[in-house]
């Protein structure tokens, strides 16, 4: 940090001053001015705090999608199908038990067998061949959305939170200042503060494992030069085998989560292999941090375009990416 | 042995086109019928097809002497997914009816697509934008479903004069269908006095609507909500996670079956919900009531939905009329379907929901229905009759040059004005 400080003085400054003012925009109480240039304070924050919990949510799927590609070099664009599968598999356990917290669990176990399954009868069998790893993966994803438009149908499933989680919540945020002086604090749901809270928790514990155990070190060896750690004699399938299922396991439990705040259907599974993509190749591949800020920033721009600028909320995602790959094209936090 | 393949193939290549030759007089009809099976709007063109299957169950699969082969072909709700579509049903199955499509911005997309083939019939599916059949229509382009505009009739006198709401803002999805909705909605509820004062617009297929639900506005009588499919449902959970407790506005496909029957709680921020579109659920209608029950007695309960959605109404009355006239013209199809499509133009379809004729742009003129969500003893939520609007046509009963002065319906089309 002092090393970065001292390097870099002006960008230092720069970046202190726009925490400043960011923190000075969600805290003080927005002068009339401000208000009539960029609109209530309510929806500014809004705004921030959404997209802070729909990146947690695309960080769910994504850093399953880069562990998966780092360790092993498989761009597995059946992750989205894992994911719509993980939402299904979870609003069932949820519906018959009546329990929301069992679904995790059953989503994680479901989808991780699956994953399992996959590496096993297909990734193992083509090993190296990146183009025919993708093919079949995209035919897997085809047949797996037609299976589940089957059995499931076109409707749309909502996985209900248990009413602890429901409903709105007062934060100590102040939105403005009614005109009797009184103070008005922001509302927000309940459920997408514990949904940020548990991939905060999630992330934080992959990095531990990552970077904290024996199993984490091996996988990392594994993503820096594979050949030589299954010639230190470690036993890299179940390694593959394991990370693989972690991953699509993440998948399962996003599914969920996102079944829960928004809600699952087909076509979902497109929607979020796209949001991993492009997280991903914003992040750099093969990075949890990478995809931990990649989503942030796919998150922010999404819910700051829908409300500031509408009409091009949906170019502004691939904006980022294409700059992105123009100046910084491993991704911002990847390895060239 | 080449050469014996050779003449085969000569063979078989001859008897197909002596087979397209023949097409027009005997043989099967072939119906290519074009729905949303994927994406944002697969479960709205899963009921389509249901509704067309529901008239085939009805009045047989065959007319006018002749057997009706069916093609079902899948749109993403994209108009380019659409052209696809009708490309691949005209040109590689060579059909001679086109059924479909189901959504707005679809709808437009196949009109000028079936300038270019004139051998060929399209009679929509449920698609309702305004252009379609109103600016420079298509010959044979056939509509027997009331525009979106029209399917507002009735709402916007409602909530004033009753409900009593006098200001309100709208959300909708961004597309040609919903700029209809509002478009009828808004000239009905300004001239009765009432005041939009702003218009939220979000793209189709949004999924993550926090930040949208923060920005309504909260000085407002009411919200006008114009979404469908997925992105309603996710829009009426998101909004009882953030504690919204608005009065609502339903447009015609907010309130649908697809979105009463979604599984989870989030269609119960619905109930009590005004609305309007080309059927109420619940209305006591003995010719709606029979075919209520065909359709439920057509499908497995789980396979279908409670009572059928109005896109399933929109692709039944399409093949009824379809059939109608296959069986008035004797399945005569000859000299680019003339008969046919003279039987169409000058049709009075008796449908479930109210006759049906068409104007000289062959748009439907027909009954719109005013409703509200209730919630029925079997727990499912289902809309019911408020009011009925007889002989609604696409001008909305405005004289149709200062209707043309309005413009065509967008984003911020039509002004909200107490006259037109």
């Amino acid at each position: 940090m002092r090393a970065f400080a001292s390097r870099h003085p002006f960008w230092t400054a720069l970046i202190a001053l726009a925490v400043a003012i960011l923190l000075w925009l969600i805290f003080a109480v927005w002068p009339k001015g401000l208000i009539e240039v960029i609109g209530r304070k309510k929806v500014f924050l809004n705004a921030l705090f959404n997209g802070i919990t729909l990146g947690g949510l695309y960080f769910l799927v994504a850093s399953g999608f880069t562990l998966i590609f780092g360790l092993m070099r498989n761009v597995n664009l059946a992750h989205g199908s894992l994911y719509l599968l993980g939402g299904y598999v979870g609003f069932f356990v949820a519906d018959w038990t009546g329990y929301w917290l069992l679904a995790f669990p059953a989503a994680f176990i479901v989808v991780g067998a699956l994953g399992i399954l996959m590496q096993i009868f297909v990734f193992r069998r083509m090993e190296g061949q990146d183009l025919r790893q993708t093919l079949v993966t995209i035919g897997i994803s085809i047949v797996m959305a037609d299976l589940m438009l089957w059995g499931f149908g076109g409707d749309f499933y909502n996985i209900t939170p248990p009413e602890w989680l429901s409903g709105p919540m007062e934060t100590f945020f102040v939105t403005g200042q009614k005109r009797s002086g009184d103070l008005v604090y922001m509302k927000y749901p309940v459920v997408r503060i514990a949904i940020f809270a548990a991939s905060v928790v999630i992330g934080v514990g992959m990095w531990l494992l990552l970077n904290r155990t024996r199993i984490g070190m091996m996988v990392r060896a594994g993503v820096d030069d594979r050949e030589m750690l299954s010639a230190t004699g470690a036993r890299i399938q179940l390694v593959f085998v394991g990370v693989f299922a972690f991953g699509a396991g993440l998948a399962g439990v996003a599914g969920v989560v996102g079944g829960t705040f928004q809600s699952v259907a087909p076509g979902e599974d497109i929607r979020f292999l796209l949001a991993s993509l492009v997280v991903v190749i914003v992040g750099g591949m093969g990075s949890i941090p990478g995809a931990a800020l990649g989503a942030l920033l796919i998150g922010l721009a999404e819910q700051f375009g829908s409300v500031y600028f509408p009409t091009y909320a949906v170019v502004l995602t691939f904006l980022i990416m294409v700059i992105v790959l123009a100046f910084r094209p491993q991704g911002l936090l990847g390895r060239a | 042995m080449k050469f014996k393949y050779l003449a085969a193939a000569s063979v078989v290549a001859l008897m197909s086109i002596t087979n397209a030759f023949a097409g027009s007089k005997s043989g099967p009809v072939k119906v290519g019928v074009l729905a949303t099976l994927e994406g944002t709007y697969t479960a709205l063109g899963e009921d389509g097809v249901r509704g067309m299957k529901t008239a085939l169950a009805t009045f047989g699969e065959e007319a006018g002497g002749r057997e009706l082969e069916i093609i079902i072909q899948s749109t993403d709700a994209s108009p380019d997914s659409a052209v696809r579509g009708a490309r691949k049903l005209v040109e590689q199955d060579k059909v001679d009816i086109v059924l479909g499509p189901l959504s707005g911005s679809e709808g437009i997309a196949i009109r000028d697509y079936s300038k270019t083939q004139p051998q060929v019939t399209f009679i929509n599916g449920i698609s309702g934008a305004q252009e379609t059949t109103y600016v420079t229509p298509s010959e044979n382009f056939f509509r027997f479903n009331m525009d979106g505009a029209q399917w507002s009739a009735g709402l916007g006198d409602y909530v004033f004069n009753e409900k009593g709401y006098e200001t309100v803002a709208t959300v909708g999805e961004d597309y040609s269908f919903i700029y209809t909705q509002v478009f009828g909605f808004a000239t009905e509820f300004c001239q009765a006095g009432g005041e939009i004062t702003e218009r939220l617009w979000v793209p189709l297929g949004t999924k993550d609507f926090g930040s949208i639900i923060a920005s309504l506005p909260d000085d407002v009588d009411a919200i006008y909500l114009g979404l469908g499919g997925g992105d309603a449902v996710n829009f009426l959970n998101q909004y009882q996670q953030a504690g919204g407790d608005a009065n609502l506005i339903g447009g015609s496909i907010m309130v649908d079956g697809t979105v009463l029957s979604s599984k989870g709680k989030a269609k119960e921020a619905l109930i009590g919900v005004p609305s309007s579109g080309p059927q109420a659920d619940t209305w006591d209608n003995e010719k709606w009531q029979a075919y209520v029950k065909k359709y439920q007695d057509t499908f497995e309960p789980e396979d279908r939905f409670p009572s059928p959605s109005l896109l399933g109404t929109g692709y039944y009355n399409a093949t009824t009329a379809m059939i109608d006239c296959l069986e008035d013209v004797k399945g005569d199809l000859s000299d680019d379907h003339k008969g046919f499509r003279g039987c169409l133009s000058t049709l009075k379809l008796d449908a479930p929901n109210g006759t049906i004729t068409l104007d000289e742009n062959r748009q439907a003129i027909g009954t719109n229905f005013v409703t509200e969500v209730v919630e029925l003893d079997d727990g499912n939520l289902a809309t019911q009759v408020v009011s009925i609007k007889k002989n609604v046509n696409q001008t909305l009963g405005i004289d149709a040059a200062k209707f043309a002065k309005i413009g065509l319906p967008s984003r911020d089309v039509p002004a909200c004005k107490a006259s037109y």
